[in-house]
């Protein structure tokens, strides 16, 4: 379709709603962006934040009953919230494909790797038997696991994590998707085999000219990896821009925390631990204005009432939603301020005291980190 | 694998020490005594003439004796013979029942398992939706009917009604395939019913469980189709309680289809064991219950090999 920058995929105001007996749970709420093709995005946010479920709305396979989306997904042209699951099918595995958090539980047990890899390929493509072996093989090859053709027999226990997940990217590059999510695809891995998982990834979206969504908890994961990166918290974009725009000038003092708890010696595995103060708000009944105000250093009267809108910064393609932004006069008037008064956040913040119980955990988690 | 045979079959025959030991003593405390059951109520005067009788069948020995005599026999193919019926040898009465009794239970399993999975299925895959609570509450009266009834249900229109089978009487499989179905597949439904019941329950359960795993939800991301992701992906782990009880029911059945066989008058091994238990016909009620629990045993031992097929990660441990 078109030439090489239309988007691909252009997401608009996407919402996904899960009802509960006590309310709506907003895990997705009003999450716009364009993605242009072999391009890669990196969602980034704490854990809760909507990332999981904002990429499983895209792909359509949101499996809950209680879940409504509103929104667009419009892909290659074509709009994709308010198909059938049956015409969705038609797209999983050949144009969108996804590989998992856990490679220990999206394999099936008790089903030889070889099929695992092949009858998808033989179900869309109509691929033989032996075709499919023969690329099947291949395809292990280039994820670099060792004796393919012994593997193809293997059960998925017969292999350790790192392997399994390269059986998972296998499995997902199958039928030459255009689009791969990829959802933590390394939390459940040691930490030495994460980069070489992650590299395997960039390497594999390069060579395949593939549109990848990179979705981590951890913005150290997608620096040197993603294009564009999406700081995601409760459900909302707070943070667009280029990876290296928003490297040297991030404006959001939410993403500023994310960069501030990057662990500096590796990735420790996927702990859930809140590395920035206090907690993720409430999706049901989140707090007026900012959501992030009762844990923002920066946060002044205004945030707790007026709810930030993305607004456009002076560098292309970056924009952000705050009253009091990092790097502007206002948000450091509003963070000193807050220092001079004492507020618990700030003063965290400045690695000068853990004042709440809150804080207190953040204190225990940075301790586990080290 | 030779240690775990070896273990397993160790196993076996501790279990048949307890139950031949204990069937032994329960049998000997059957009030009756079975020389009045041999000689007839008129002989209940003639105490010289039971103790005779008593002395000659190793009666009054203790019952350890009496085991221990019964037991080496036993290891040697012999199961003595019947105290009422001179001459009637208990392995013959065995061999001539257990194929009736054996046949009917398989046929129940099978029936019972053919339409239990996709009941089961259904019921799991749409769960909560009406195709569920309609499998459901149909799976529920299977449930709580008796067989008989089902069996007299089943003669009332297939036979009086409709008169395409006969009411009752067994014709054996020797005596042509066509012409034994036509007098086992009532009492084969039968018991099937119950089985089926429990079977589709546990496949539903099974299988809500198995539809929540993530490979399945990466299976659909894939771009299967939901009836190949059930029928590949998700059946055959949701399928080992389902193993076990089809195991441990068989065992049941072969010793518990007495009903069944009385009501249809076939002449299987159940109803030729309450027949020896009211002649208190000491032998030949052993010799059954040794049989049952063997088989019982044997099954048991050959489903727990079949796990390692079903799920591979068994193996290992
Ligand atoms: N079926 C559901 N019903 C109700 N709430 C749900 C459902 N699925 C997800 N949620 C809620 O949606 C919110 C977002 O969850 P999501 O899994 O997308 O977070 P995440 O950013 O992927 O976090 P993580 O890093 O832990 O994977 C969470 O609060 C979660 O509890
Ligand atoms: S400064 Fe205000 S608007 Fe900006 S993130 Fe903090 S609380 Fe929100
Ligand atoms: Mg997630």
């Amino acid at each position: 379709m078109a030439d090489a920058h239309t988007p691909v995929l252009v997401v608009d105001d996407l919402r996904t709603h899960f009802e509960l007996p006590i309310g709506m749970v907003k895990a997705v709420d009003g999450v716009s962006f364009e993605l242009e093709r072999g391009k890669t995005l990196g969602v980034v946010g704490e854990s809760g934040s909507g990332k999981t479920v904002l990429s499983r709305t895209i792909m359509g396979l949101n499996i809950a009953s209680n879940a409504r989306t509103s929104g667009s997904v419009v892909y290659d042209g074509r709009e994709l919230v308010g198909l059938t699951p049956g015409e969705m099918r038609q797209l999983w595995g050949t144009e969108m494909a996804m590989v998992f958090q856990d490679p220990m539980t999206s394999l099936n047990p008790v089903v030889k790797v070889g099929r695992q890899l092949t009858e998808h390929m033989r179900a869309h493509l109509g691929t033989s038997k032996q075709e499919a072996k023969a690329s099947a093989i291949e395809l292990l090859r280039s994820v670099r696991i060792p004796e393919p053709e012994e593997r193809f027999n293997n059960f998925p226990h017969e292999m350790s994590g790192g392997m399994r997940q390269r059986v998972c990217i296998a499995v997902a590059l199958a039928c030459g998707p255009k689009v791969l999510f990829a959802d933590e695809p390394t939390t459940a891995l040691d930490v030495t085999v994460q980069h070489q998982i992650l590299n395997l990834l960039a390497q594999q979206q390069r060579e395949r000219y593939m549109t990848m969504i990179l979705v981590t908890h951890d913005l150290g994961v997608v620096a040197g990896r993603a294009d564009e990166i999406m700081v995601m918290y409760a459900g909302k974009a707070v943070e667009k821009a280029s990876t290296s725009t928003l490297f040297s000038a991030m404006r959001h003092p939410y993403t500023e925390a994310l960069f501030r708890s990057i662990p500096k010696t590796g990735n420790p595995k996927h702990t859930r631990l809140t590395a920035i103060a206090g907690r993720p708000p409430d999706l049901i009944h989140p707090p007026p204005g900012c959501k992030f105000a009762p844990r923002c250093p920066y946060a002044q009267e205004r945030c707790r009432e007026e709810e930030p809108e993305l607004q456009a910064a002076p560098e292309p393609g970056h924009s952000f939603a705050c009253h009091y932004p990092v790097g502007s006069e206002a948000g450091k008037a509003a963070y000193e301020a807050n220092l001079a008064a004492g507020v618990p956040q700030t003063l965290a913040a400045a690695g000068q005291v853990q004042a709440t119980e809150d804080l207190s955990v953040v204190a225990a988690a940075a301790e586990e980190v080290v | 694998m030779a240690r775990i045979l070896g273990i397993r079959l160790l196993r076996l025959i501790a279990t048949l020490f307890a139950v031949t030991f204990l069937s032994f003593i329960m049998t000997s405390l059957l009030p009756g005594d079975p020389a009045v059951a041999i000689l007839g109520q008129d002989a209940i005067q003639n105490e010289a003439l039971l103790e005779e009788v008593r002395e000659d069948l190793g009666l009054n020995d203790p019952i350890p004796v009496r085991y221990w005599n019964w037991l080496t026999d036993a290891a040697q193919g012999d199961l003595g013979e019947s105290y009422i019926n001179a001459g009637q040898d208990v392995s013959q009465v065995i061999r001539d029942r257990v194929p009736v009794t054996a046949q009917l239970a398989i046929m129940a399993i099978i029936l019972a398992v053919l339409m239990a999975i996709p009941l089961g299925v259904i019921g799991a895959y749409r769960e909560g939706r009406w195709q569920d609570t309609t499998t459901s509450a149909a799976v529920q009266v299977a449930l709580s009917v008796p067989n008989f009834i089902i069996g007299i249900f089943l003669i009332w229109l297939f036979a009086v009604q409709l008169g395409w089978l006969p009411a009752s009487n067994w014709n054996r499989l020797s005596d042509g395939v066509w012409d034994n179905l036509r007098t086992s597949i009532m009492p084969a439904t039968a018991l099937a019913m119950t089985q089926m019941a429990i079977f589709s329950r546990l496949v539903r359960s099974d299988m809500i469980a198995t539809l929540r795993e993530n490979f399945i939800l990466a299976a659909r991301a894939k771009g299967l189709k939901d009836r190949y992701i059930l029928m590949r992906h998700a059946l055959r782990p949701s399928s080992l309680s389902l193993m076990t009880i089809i195991g441990i029911n068989f065992g049941a059945l072969l010793g518990g289809t007495v009903v069944i066989e009385t009501l249809f008058a076939i002449p299987g091994l159940g109803f030729r064991l309450i027949n020896a238990i009211s002649q208190r016909d000491i032998l030949v009620i052993q010799g059954i219950t040794v049989f049952v629990a063997v088989v019982y045993v044997l099954v048991n031992t050959a489903v727990d090999l079949l796990y390692t097929v079903i799920d591979p990660r068994i193996r290992r441990s």
